[in-house]
C-alpha cells in the first residue's frame, strides 16, 4: 500500500516536475511567470495529434514535432511580442500570456481539434508488476522521459555556452550584459526551451487526462506549487518539488479519512503558503526571495 | 465644486437606469456592479500598496457562501447578511498578512494564489453544507416582509453599496493611510524609516480589500440568486486582477473602467463565435503594449500629462506621509 501510493505519487510527481521546469526556465531570465504555460502546452500536443490522426505520422514523429512547434512558439512569443512590451511592468506582462494563452486556445478550437479527444499512449500494453506495486506502462516512459529531460538540461546549463550565459543573465542581467552576453538572445533561448519542455509535458499529460481546455490549466497550478516548493529558481528543485508534491498528494488522500481525503488540493495549497511563509527560498532555491521592495 | 455636480448627476441619471433599461440589460448592469465593487478592493490592495493578489476569488467565495449560508441557516435578512459576510470575508484577509509581511512581489502573488486555489477546492468538497459541484440556492432576498428578489431592486442595492464603497476608497486613498499604503508600494524601506508601520498598514490593505471583495460575494449572490463553486475559481481572480490591469490599478477610476470592460466586452463579442477569445486575448496584448499603465493611465496622458509625470515619483508619498502626520501631530 505505502509503496503503491509513493510510485504512482512520484508517476504524477514528475509530471508537475517537468510541467515546472518549463516555468522556471522562462522565469529564471526574465522574471516572466508564464500564466499561458498550459495553453501553450496543449497546442503543441494539438499539432501532434492532429499530425498523428490526420495527417498518418508516425507517433514518435508527431511527438518530435510537438517539440518543434513549442519551441517555435516561444521563440515567436518572445520575439513577437514581449520584445514590443518592454514599458509595460512585468506584473503586465503576464497578462499578455494570458492573452496569448486565449488566442491559442481558440485557433485550436478553430481548426476543430477541441472535444476532449484520446491522445495516444507512447507505450501502452499490460501493466508491470515490480513487486506489489503496479505501473502502467506509461509510467515507466514518464519516468524515463523526466530523467532524460532532467538531464539534458543539466548538461545544457553546465557544459554549453548558451547554458551558462542563462544562467549568468538569471544571476545579474547587468553584469552579463557587460561581458558581451546578448541578453535579449538569451530570452528568446529560455522560452524555446520553456515551451519546448512544456510541449513534452502536454504530450505525457494528454494521454491521462483527455485533451481539453482545462485539464492542462490545473496541471499548471500544480506546477507552480511544485516550483514553489523547490524554491522558484532552482531547476532541480522544480524536479524535486514536483516529486515530492506528487508523492504528499497521494499519501494524504490515501491515508486521510474519507471525509477529509478528498481535500488534497487544498492540503497542498495550505502547505504551500506555509512553505512560502517559513521558507520562501523553498528546498533548493537561492535565498533573498523577499525584500525586492 | 463642478466634480460633485458632475458626479451627483451622473450618480442620478444612473438612479432612472430601471425606467429605460430592461431587465436583462439591467441584470448586466448589476453584475458590473459586483465586479466594480471588487475591482475597487483589489486596486487598493495592489494599485495602492502594491501587494500583488491573483487569489481574489476566494474572498468574493467566503462573502457570497457567507451571505447565502447566513440566510439560509440563520434566517438572517440580507441587509445583515451582506456586511456580516463582508466582515467575515475581511477577517479571512488577515490570512495573507502573514505571507505578505515575509514576501514580495510574485512569491506573494503565488501565496494568494494559493489561498484562492484552497478555498475553491475546498467548497465543492464540503459537500453537506455548500451543496457540493450543484451548487446552492441563495434564499430569496427579504426587506421587513417584503420581497425584494428582483433586479430593480438589486439594481438600487448595487448603486448604493458602489457609491458609498467608491467614497469611501477615495477617502482613504487621500488620507494618512493611503499615504502610507503609497509608500509601502513605492519604498518600504523608506516608509518603515519614517514610522510607517509596515504590518498595520500591510494588515489593514489586506482587510479592506478582502472585505470589499466579501462584500462584491454577497451581493453577487443576491443578484444572481444562486452560487456554484465553478464562479469562484483561478479564472475569475484573474479576471479582477486584468481588470485593474487593464484600467490602471493605481487609480480609482482606472479599476471602475476595467470591471465595466470586462462586464461588457465578452457580451458584445457574444456574437462572434469563435473569434470571440481571439478578439479577447489580443485586446489584452494591445493594452499591455500601448497602454501600459492602463486604459486610465492612457486618458490621463492626454487629458492631464503634467499630473501623469508628477504621479508615481518614488519617496514623494512618504515625504508626504510624514509631513501629513507632521500636521495632524
Amino acid at each position: 500500500m505505502l509503496a503503491q501510493l509513493i510510485v504512482s505519487g512520484l508517476a504524477a510527481g514528475s509530471l508537475y516536475g517537468i510541467m515546472a521546469l518549463g516555468l522556471i526556465l522562462i522565469y529564471k531570465t526574465t522574471h516572466i511567470l508564464n500564466f499561458g504555460q498550459g495553453d501553450m502546452a496543449m497546442f503543441s500536443t494539438f499539432i501532434a495529434l492532429l499530425l498523428f490522426r490526420n495527417y498518418g505520422l508516425p507517433l514518435p514523429a508527431a511527438l518530435g514535432a510537438a517539440l518543434v512547434v513549442g519551441a517555435l512558439l516561444g521563440i515567436v512569443i518572445d520575439r513577437g511580442l514581449l520584445r514590443w512590451a518592454k514599458n509595460a511592468p512585468v506584473t503586465s506582462l503576464f497578462i499578455a500570456t494570458l492573452g496569448v494563452g486565449m488566442i491559442l486556445q481558440a485557433i485550436a478550437l478553430w481548426m476543430g481539434l477541441i472535444d476532449s479527444r484520446p491522445f495516444p499512449y507512447v507505450l501502452r500494453g499490460p501493466p508491470v508488476f515490480i513487486g506489489d506495486v503496479v505501473l502502467r506502462q506509461h509510467d515507466l516512459v514518464v519516468f524515463g522521459v523526466a530523467l532524460a529531460v532532467s538531464l539534458l538540461l543539466f548538461a545544457v546549463f553546465k557544459f554549453t555556452k548558451v547554458g551558462i550565459a542563462m544562467r549568468a543573465t538569471s544571476q545579474n542581467k547587468r553584469a552579463a550584459q557587460l561581458m558581451g552576453i546578448n541578453v535579449g538572445r538569451i530570452g528568446t533561448w529560455s522560452w524555446a526551451l520553456g515551451l519546448g519542455t512544456g510541449a513534452i509535458a502536454g504530450c505525457l499529460v494528454a494521454p491521462i487526462v483527455f485533451l481539453d481546455l482545462s485539464s492542462m490549466i490545473f496541471v499548471m497550478i500544480k506546477a507552480i506549487a511544485a516550483a514553489v516548493l523547490g524554491g522558484f529558481t532552482s531547476l532541480p528543485g522544480a524536479v524535486v518539488g514536483g516529486l515530492l508534491l506528487g508523492v504528499i498528494e497521494n499519501l494524504f488522500s490515501g491515508y486521510m479519512p474519507p471525509a477529509i481525503a478528498p481535500l488534497k488540493t487544498t492540503f497542498v495549497f495550505t502547505l504551500i503558503i506555509l512553505v512560502l511563509v517559513f521558507r520562501p527560498h523553498g528546498l533548493l532555491g537561492e535565498r533573498s526571495v523577499g525584500g525586492h521592495g | 465644486m463642478k466634480r460633485i455636480i458632475f458626479w451627483t448627476l451622473v450618480v442620478a441619471l444612473l438612479a432612472l437606469a430601471p425606467l429605460v433599461l430592461r431587465s436583462y440589460n439591467l441584470y448586466l448592469l448589476n453584475l458590473a456592479a459586483v465586479k466594480v465593487i471588487a475591482a475597487v478592493g483589489l486596486a487598493l490592495l495592489t494599485g495602492f500598496t502594491g501587494q500583488l493578489s491573483i487569489g481574489h476569488a476566494g474572498f468574493l467565495a467566503i462573502g457570497a457562501y457567507g451571505t447565502a449560508l447566513l440566510a439560509q441557516y440563520f434566517g438572517i435578512p440580507f441587509w445583515v447578511g451582506i456586511p456580516l459576510a463582508g466582515l467575515l470575508s475581511g477577517l479571512a484577509g488577515f490570512i495573507l498578512l502573514i505571507p505578505a509581511l515575509r514576501l514580495s512581489a510574485i512569491y506573494l502573488a503565488i501565496a494568494t494564489l494559493a489561498f484562492g486555489t484552497a478555498v475553491a477546492e475546498a467548497l465543492p468538497r464540503w459537500a453537506s453544507v455548500t451543496g457540493g459541484y450543484q451548487g446552492m440556492r441563495v434564499p430569496r432576498a427579504n426587506l421587513f416582509g417584503l420581497d425584494v428578489q428582483n433586479d430593480v431592486a438589486m439594481f438600487y442595492l448595487a448603486l448604493a453599496m458602489v457609491v458609498v464603497l467608491i467614497l469611501m476608497a477615495r477617502n482613504l486613498v487621500r488620507s494618512r493611510v493611503g499615504r502610507a499604503f503609497i509608500a509601502i508600494r513605492d519604498k518600504s524601506a523608506a516608509a518603515q524609516a519614517c514610522g510607517v508601520s509596515l504590518a498595520r498598514y500591510k494588515a489593514l490593505a489586506f482587510f479592506v480589500s478582502a472585505l470589499y471583495a466579501g462584500l462584491a460575494g454577497g451581493l453577487y449572490a443576491h443578484v444572481v440568486g444562486y452560487i456554484s463553486p465553478a464562479e469562484f475559481g483561478l479564472a475569475k481572480s484573474i479576471d479582477l486582477f486584468i481588470m485593474i490591469a487593464l484600467g490602471g490599478m493605481a487609480s480609482l477610476p482606472g479599476p471602475v473602467l476595467g470591471a465595466l470592460f470586462l462586464t461588457y466586452l465578452p457580451h458584445w463579442l457574444s456574437g462572434f463565435r469563435g473569434l470571440q477569445s481571439i478578439i479577447y486575448g489580443a485586446s489584452l496584448i494591445g493594452i499591455v503594449i500601448f497602454m501600459p499603465f492602463g486604459i486610465w493611465g492612457f486618458v490621463r496622458k492626454w487629458t492631464a500629462p503634467d499630473k501623469v509625470r508628477a504621479m508615481p515619483r518614488p519617496l514623494r508619498a512618504v515625504v508626504e506621509f510624514v509631513q501629513g502626520g507632521a500636521s495632524r501631530g
